[in-house]
C-alpha cells in the first residue's frame, strides 16, 4: 500500500490484515525522513535502529496472534519534551544536550504497549516557551507547507511531522496552545485533552497547572484513537483524574442534530485575519447546516486570559526549571569558581533568551511585594475566567472560534516582538486557565496557500462532544479538504503543487531572514 | 542573668516522621545505607517525576496536632519554597505556608510556678534535604540525597517561653507526645529531632518584644541550655553597652560553646513561595478525622493515672516508666504474663535504666520482649536461679533478648540449695579458713559473711546464699 496516503488507523488495520507489516510502515517513515527531514527538521533525535527494532517484535507479536495493541505497528513521533526511556530528552535546550532520562514518560508508555513504535523525538521550542519553534536549540523546524514559514509551536516538530509524512502520528504538550497552534498551521488535527486526563508524568513540566499532553494526526479518528490510549488515571501524578468515559472512538459519529454551539463574538474582533475569520464562520455556518444550533453570544474576560496565562505559567516555570542547574545532569559551565557562579554561568549560557525572559517574568510576579499584585491577581482571573466559560456551557456544547488569529508567520517574524507573539495565543490560552477540552482541525487554506485551523473548545470531561462535531466536520469536507503537503504529500483528493525550486528559493529566503538565529 | 531584662523565647522543631518511606515517593527512609541508595527520580529532581503524597505523613501530622490541641485545617495545600543549593534537588522545597495542616495549639509544661500553656503557632509538613559532602583533599563537595524527600513536620511555637528550662521542658513534652504517638523516635543528636531557638530580651514590664536572632545546630539538649544562657547574655550585653541586637540567624558552635552570625535580615532570601501545582489539595474529611483520633493512644497523664489504681506501685516508678510509652507498654506486657508489678517495675528502674544509661541508649530502644522477662522474674521468684545470676542473665536478656529458661537450663545456671550438693564444698571452705572459723566462733559474726561469700564463690555464684548460711552455722 501507499503509506503516505494512509490515517494511522488505516495503517493499523492494514498491519493487523497482514496487507502490510510494522516493519514496512517503519521503513516507509525512516525513508520518507531520509527525503525531507534535512529541509523541515521536524526531529532533535532519530532512533532508526531502535525504531526498526521495536517495530519487528511488534510484528513478530502480531506474526504469533499475541494481542499487540489498537496501534500496533503505527510509527509515532514524540516531543522531545516527553520521556522516551533509552532516547536523550533536550526539550530543545542547551541544558539538557546530554540529558537521558531512565524512565518513559506514561503517555509515551501507554502508546508502546497500545503497540505505536516510536521513531524519534520531535523540534519544539526550548521548553515549549514559544508559539514558532524557533526558540529551539536545535534550529528551527519548518513548515511542511511552505519552508519559508514556521510550523507554529511549541509542538512543531510534532505538527510538522505528521505533516511531512515523517510519522503517522505524534505527541505533543499544550500549555497554552502548543499542541492545537501548530496543528493549526501545519492543517493537520490537535487535541488537547481536559486538564487531568493524560498523565503528566514523564514530561518535562513547564506550566504544571495548565500543561496536558495530547495527540496530533491526521484525522479526527487518528486524534480518538491516540486519547483512548493515552487517557488513563496515573497514580504516579497526583492531578491525573480517573474517569469512565474514555471510550473516545464511541463518539465518532456524523450527526450534529440539536447540537448548541456557540461562536463568541469578542473572538472575531481587532487582530483576526480577514481570511481566517471567513473560513471559521464558514464552518460553523456548514454545522448548521447540518442541524446543529449555531448562534453568536458574548464570552466575558477574553481579553484577561493572555496576562493571566503567561503570568501564571512564566511563575510555574521560574520554579519548575530551577532544577536545571548544572549539579545533577545536564550542561554545566566548566570553568567556575564556586557555586554561584556555576549556577549564574550554567544557566546563562544554558538556556535561551525567551527562555530566561519568562525564568524573569515568573521570578518576578512571585517576588515578595509582588505576588498578590500579579500572581493572586492572575490566579483569581483564572477562577473567573472558568467562570465565564461555566456559564457558557450551560448554553452550548461547543463554541467554535479560530485557533490563531493568522496562518502560519514566515520564519523570523515572530521573535521580534515576543509581546505581539503572546497575543497570538489569545483564543488557545483560555481553555488551559479553564482546564477545558479543545480540538484544533484544518477548515481552509488562505490565499498564500498555508492551512487555517478550527478550535472546538467543550466543558470539562466533555471530549466527546468536540470529537463528535470535529467527526461531522471532517466527514463533510474531506473531499474539499488540502489535508496533506503541497507538491509533495497528498491525503486528500485535493493536490496542490508546490515546485522544488520554489521550496529551495523559500529556504534561501529564511537563512537570510532578519530573525535568524537573532533571538 | 540580668534582673532587669526578660527572655522571649520561641522554637521551630523539626521532626523527621516514622514512616517507611519518603513523603513524595516510595523510596525507603531507612538510615545508614550507602550514599544514593535510596532514591528515585523523584528524590532526585529529575525532569518529568512527580510527587505524589505519602497518606501516613498527613497521618502522622493531624495525629501530632491533635495531641497538641491544634485546628485541623480541613483544607490543606503545599507550597514551594524556591531556593538554590545542591542539596535540594529540584531546588525548591515542598512545605506548607500558606495553608499549614495545623494551627492554634498548646501545651502544657511544668515550670517551678506551676504548669504553664505554651502556644503552637501552627505545624507544617515539609520534606528533609539532602547531605553535603565536602572533600578538602579532592577540592569537591559530594551530595547524598538518601535524606532528600524525608517527611518532617516542623512545629512552630508562639514567643511564651522565658527560659531555657522552659524550653527543655516544652521539648520534652513535645518528644514525649510524639514517641507516645509513635510519630518519630526525635532523637537530638541523631538529627531526627532539631531545634532553631528564636530568642529576644526586653526590659521586665515591657511591652513590646525586642530584637531577635535565631539560632541553629543546636544538637542537645545541654547545646540548647547553654545557648539559650550564651545568646541571652550576648544580647543585654549589647543594650547595656548601648549597641543594638542585629536580626540575624547564628550558628551555634557546640565545641567552642558560642554562637557566630550566619546571615542577617538583609541578605534573607525571598523564598517566592506559591502553591506547589504538582500536588493537589488535601481536604480533610470527617471521617479521616475520627479515624485518627480513634487511634491516639492513652497520653501519659491518662496511663499515670489509671496506673495509680491498677498497680500497686510507687509513684516515682509510674513516672519512670510512664516517661516512655515502650516502657510503659513492656511494663502492662510483662505484668500481663503473670509477673507482679513491683517486681517489673523494679527490673525496669533499677537493671533495665542502668544498662540504658551504661549504653547510651533511649528506652525507646529496648528490644527484649515483655515474656522473656516475667521468664526471667518467675526464675527469681521461684529461686530457680538466685539474684547475682538473675542479674547476668537479665544483661543477656537486655542485649539478646533470649528465653531466659532455656539459656539458664543451657549454661547450667540453676541454683543449688540441696544441703548433700552443697556440703561438700562448705566443708572444703571451713578446711581452707581456719582463721575465720576461729574469728567466728570467737564471736565475730563478719567471718560469716566472709566463709559465705568464698563458698558461692567456689560454687560460681550458682548457691543459694540461705542455704550456704544455714549449713555453715550447723557446721560451726
Amino acid at each position: 500500500m501507499e503509506m503516505g496516503f494512509a490515517t494511522a488507523v488505516e495503517l493499523a488495520t492494514a498491519i493487523q490484515q497482514g496487507k502490510t507489516t510494522a516493519v514496512e510502515a517503519m521503513e516507509a517513515v525512516l525513508a520518507r525522513i531520509g527525503e525531507t527531514e534535512e529541509l523541515y527538521n521536524c526531529y532533535v533525535t532519530v532512533d532508526r535502529e531502535r525504531a526498526l527494532q521495536k517495530a519487528e517484535a511488534v510484528q513478530k507479536r502480531i506474526q504469533a496472534g499475541e494481542p499487540a495493541g489498537p496501534l500496533a505497528g503505527v510509527p509515532v513521533a514524540i516531543k522531545d519534551n516527553l520521556h522516551v526511556a533509552g532516547l536523550p530528552t533536550t526539550c530543545s535546550s542547551r541544558i539538557l544536550a546530554s540529558y537521558r532520562p531512565t524512565f518513559s514518560a506514561e503517555a509515551v508508555r501507554r502508546l508502546e504497549q497500545a503497540g505505536a513504535v516510536v521513531v524519534g523525538k520531535t523540534n519544539m521550542d526550548e521548553f515549549a516557551m514559544g508559539s514558532t519553534t524557533e526558540t529551539s536549540a536545535w534550529g528551527v523546524t519548518r513548515n511542511p507547507w511552505n519552508p519559508g514559514h514556521v510550523p507554529g509551536g511549541s509542538s512543531g516538530g510534532s505538527a510538522a511531522a505528521v505533516a511531512a509524512g515523517e510519522c503517522f502520528l505524534a505527541l505533543g504538550s499544550d500549555t497554552g496552545g502548543s499542541v492545537r497552534q501548530p496543528a493549526s498551521h501545519c492543517g493537520v488535527v490537535g487535541m488537547k485533552p481536559t486538564y487531568g486526563t493524560v498523565s503528566r508524568y514523564g514530561l518535562v513540566a513547564y506550566g504544571s497547572s495548565l500543561d496536558q499532553v495530547g495527540p496530533l494526526a491526521r484525522t479526527v479518528e487518528d486524534c480518538a484513537a491516540v486519547l483512548e490510549v493515552i487517557a488513563a488515571r496515573d497514580e504516579k501524578d497526583s492531578t491525573s483524574l480517573a474517569r469512565e468515559d474514555t471510550d473516545f472512538t464511541k463518539a465518532l459519529v456524523q450527526d450534529v442534530q440539536g447540537m448548541r454551539i456557540g461562536i463568541p463574538r469578542d473572538y472575531f474582533g481587532q487582530g483576526l485575519d480577514e481570511e481566517v475569520k471567513e473560513a471559521v464562520l464558514e464552518a460553523a455556518a456548514l454545522l448548521g447546516q447540518q442541524g446543529a444550533l449555531v448562534e453568536e453570544f458574548d464570552l466575558d474576560l477574553v481579553d484577561y486570559a493572555v496576562p493571566a496565562y503567561y503570568t501564571i505559567a512564566a511563575a510555574e516555570a521560574s520554579s519548575n526549571l530551577e532544577r536545571f542547574d548544572g549539579v545533577k545532569y545536564g550542561y554545566r559551565a566548566a570553568e567556575a569558581e564556586e557555586l554561584h557562579q556555576m549556577y549564574k554561568r550554567t544557566r546563562s549560557r544554558g538556556f535561551g533568551p525567551e527562555v530566561k525572559r519568562r525564568i524573569m517574568l515568573g521570578s518576578f510576579v512571585l517576588s515578595a511585594g509582588y505576588y498578590d499584585a500579579y500572581y493572586l491577581k492572575a490566579l483569581k482571573v483564572k477562577a473567573m475566567i472558568k467562570a465565564a466559560f461555566d456559564q457558557a456551557f450551560a448554553r452550548y456544547d461547543c463554541i467554535v472560534s479560530p485557533v490563531a488569529p493568522t496562518t502560519a508567520p514566515g520564519l523570523g517574524e515572530s521573535l521580534q516582538d515576543p509581546l505581539r507573539m503572546y497575543l497570538g495565543d489569545i483564543y488557545t490560552v483560555s481553555a488551559n486557565l479553564a482546564g477545558l477540552p479543545a480540538i484544533s482541525l484544518p477548515c481552509g487554506v488562505d490565499q498564500k496557500g498555508l492551512p487555517i485551523g478550527l478550535q472546538l473548545m467543550g466543558d470539562c470531561f466533555q471530549e466527546k462532544k468536540l470529537l463528535r462535531v470535529a467527526y461531522t466536520y471532517g466527514q463533510l469536507t474531506q473531499d474539499k479538504m488540502p489535508a496533506g503537503i503541497p507538491g509533495q504529500f497528498v491525503q486528500g483528493a485535493k493536490t496542490v503543487s508546490c515546485p522544488k525550486d520554489q521550496i529551495e528559493k523559500a529556504a534561501v529566503a529564511e537563512a537570510h531572514a532578519p530573525g535568524k538565529g537573532g533571538m | 542573668m540580668d534582673r532587669e531584662y526578660e527572655t522571649v523565647i520561641g522554637l521551630e522543631v523539626h521532626v523527621e516522621l516514622a514512616t517507611r518511606t519518603k513523603i513524595f515517593c516510595g523510596c525507603s527512609t531507612a538510615f545508614g545505607a550507602a550514599p544514593n541508595a535510596h532514591t528515585c527520580p523523584v528524590c532526585t529532581g529529575m525532569p518529568g517525576a512527580l510527587p505524589v503524597l505519602n497518606r501516613k505523613v498527613l497521618e502522622h501530622a493531624v495525629a501530632v496536632g491533635l495531641a497538641t490541641h491544634c485546628e485541623i485545617t480541613r483544607y490543606c495545600k503545599f507550597d514551594r519554597k524556591n531556593y538554590f543549593y545542591p542539596d535540594n534537588p529540584q531546588n525548591y522545597q515542598i512545605s506548607q505556608l500558606y495553608l499549614p495542616i495545623c494551627r492554634n495549639g498548646y501545651v502544657e509544661i511544668g515550670t517551678s510556678q506551676g504548669t504553664k500553656k505554651v502556644g503552637i503557632h501552627e505545624i507544617h509538613m515539609e520534606e528533609d534535604a539532602g547531605k553535603l559532602l565536602h572533600d578538602d583533599w579532592e577540592d569537591v563537595s559530594l551530595v547524598d540525597y538518601n535524606r532528600s524527600g524525608v517527611p518532617l513536620i516542623e512545629i512552630v511555637s508562639e514567643p511564651d517561653m522565658r527560659s531555657a528550662q522552659e524550653v527543655i521542658a516544652y521539648l520534652e513534652k513535645l518528644r514525649l507526645i510524639i514517641r507516645y504517638l509513635g510519630a518519630s523516635d526525635c532523637k537530638l543528636q541523631e538529627g531526627s529531632m532539631r531545634a532553631d531557638v528564636n530568642l529576644s530580651v526586653r526590659k521586665v514590664g515591657a511591652k513590646e518584644y525586642g530584637i531577635r536572632t535565631e539560632m541553629k545546630n543546636l544538637g542537645s539538649f545541654r547545646a540548647i541550655s547553654r545557648a539559650i544562657e550564651g545568646e541571652c547574655k550576648r544580647q543585654i550585653d549589647l543594650l547595656e553597652s548601648g549597641e543594638r541586637v542585629i536580626q540575624e540567624t547564628r550558628r551555634w558552635d557546640e565545641t567552642k560553646e558560642t554562637s557566630y552570625a550566619m546571615r542577617s535580615k538583609e541578605d534573607a532570601r525571598d523564598y517566592r513561595y506559591f502553591p506547589d501545582p504538582d500536588l493537589v489539595p488535601v481536604r480533610i474529611s470527617d471521617a479521616f478525622l475520627e479515624e485518627i483520633a480513634g487511634r491516639q493512644p492513652e497520653f501519659r497523664t491518662e496511663k499515670m493515672q489509671r496506673y495509680k489504681t491498677e498497680f500497686d506501685i510507687p509513684d516515682y516508678d509510674i513516672e519512670i516508666i510512664t516517661s516512655s510509652r515502650h516502657m510503659a507498654d513492656l511494663f502492662e506486657e510483662t505484668v500481663a504474663c503473670g509477673a507482679a508489678p513491683k517486681k517489673v517495675s523494679n527490673w525496669l528502674m533499677v537493671e533495665t535504666l542502668r544498662l540504658l544509661k551504661e549504653k547510651g541508649l533511649d528506652p525507646e530502644d529496648i528490644r527484649f520482649s515483655p515474656a522473656h522477662l516475667a521468664s526471667l522474674i518467675a526464675l527469681a521468684e521461684s529461686r530457680v536461679i538466685n539474684s547475682t545470676v538473675a542479674k547476668e542473665v537479665f544483661e543477656v536478656l537486655f542485649e539478646e533478648d533470649v528465653d531466659p529458661e532455656s539459656y539458664v537450663e543451657e549454661k547450667g545456671l540453676k541454683m543449688v540449695s540441696n544441703e548433700s550438693a552443697l556440703l561438700e564444698t562448705v566443708k572444703e571452705v571451713l578446711a581452707a579458713n581456719p582463721k575465720s572459723v576461729e574469728d567466728y566462733r570467737g564471736g565475730k559474726e563478719k567471718a560469716m559473711g566472709f566463709l559465705v561469700g568464698q563458698t558461692m564463690k567456689a560454687m560460681k555464684g550458682k548457691a543459694d546464699p540461705g542455704a550456704v548460711g544455714k549449713l555453715l552455722k550447723e557446721l560451726l
